[in-house]
């Protein structure tokens, strides 16, 4: 267990629902390293794998393909980064919505998760040979 | 994922375990649906469910509200302290029943 952390791990996954597992287990091993309660140790995985699962669903619309995601997890001095590369679909920044919280239906949970558990969330154009580069950060007190 | 199905009394009770993403729900679904469809009460034990992301409540939230259009009813029974969270995070504790 680390009190001061400085972190910075990152690893591929090939972009496919069946990678989920791998990336909570990936986040779940970093996060081990921290000392931070358990429960925000949850929403943290919960938020990576939102994100993951949101690459598969929309930067490649469930598509099979070879390619991989990066995920990149780095704490220094508290703050908390993680970093999402991909080369599927350009993200259209406009047509990200969480849906509305009185408005009862499935879908549109996940974005709406990563809002409620990191303080940023960040879209930008990623550099070669990515195409998305997603970074999601929060403050962590430890 | 794994499940197990329990019919006692007329109710269909469910018990469903391990982890519940994107990879597993469709399986779900065609676990819960057609006792919903079949116009069954159902009882989901979520005791052994360790995680549950997005796609799961989705399962839960379809569920209820197809349960609700055909005149019967889901209920979430046995829910894990992980499972509640995120069902309290996505703020359908009012909504789903919880019994």
């Amino acid at each position: 267990m680390n009190n001061l952390a400085q972190i910075s791990e990152q690893r591929d996954f090939v972009v496919s629902s069946s990678s989920l597992k791998d990336v909570r287990s990936f986040s779940r091993e970093v996060f081990e390293k921290v000392n931070i309660d358990q429960d925000l140790k949850d929403e943290l995985v919960l938020a990576i794998a939102e994100a993951a699962q949101n690459i598969v669903k929309h930067a490649y619309q469930g598509e099979d393909t070879e390619d991989k995601m990066e995920i990149k997890i780095s704490l220094s001095n508290g703050n908390l980064e993680i970093g999402f590369f991909d080369k599927g679909r350009p993200v259209e920044k406009d047509k990200i919505r969480h849906r509305k919280i009185d408005d009862i239906k499935p879908g549109g949970l996940g974005t709406f998760f990563i809002q409620q558990i990191m303080d940023a969330v960040v879209f930008k154009e990623g550099e070669k040979p990515w195409i998305n580069h997603l970074i999601l950060s929060k403050k962590i007190n430890y | 994922m794994s499940y197990k199905v329990i019919e006692e009394g007329g109710i269909s009770i469910v018990h469903l375990d391990g982890e519940i993403d994107m990879d597993v729900t469709e399986k779900a679904k065609e676990v819960i649906m057609p006792l919903i469809e079949a116009k069954k009460e159902v009882h989901l034990n979520l005791k052994e469910v360790q995680y549950m992301d997005s796609s799961g409540i989705s399962v839960l939230i379809e569920s209820h509200q197809k349960a609700t259009e055909l005149g019967t009813k889901v209920i979430l029974k046995d829910i894990s302290k992980s499972v509640l969270k995120v069902i309290m995070m996505a703020k359908l504790e009012q909504i789903l029943n919880l019994g």
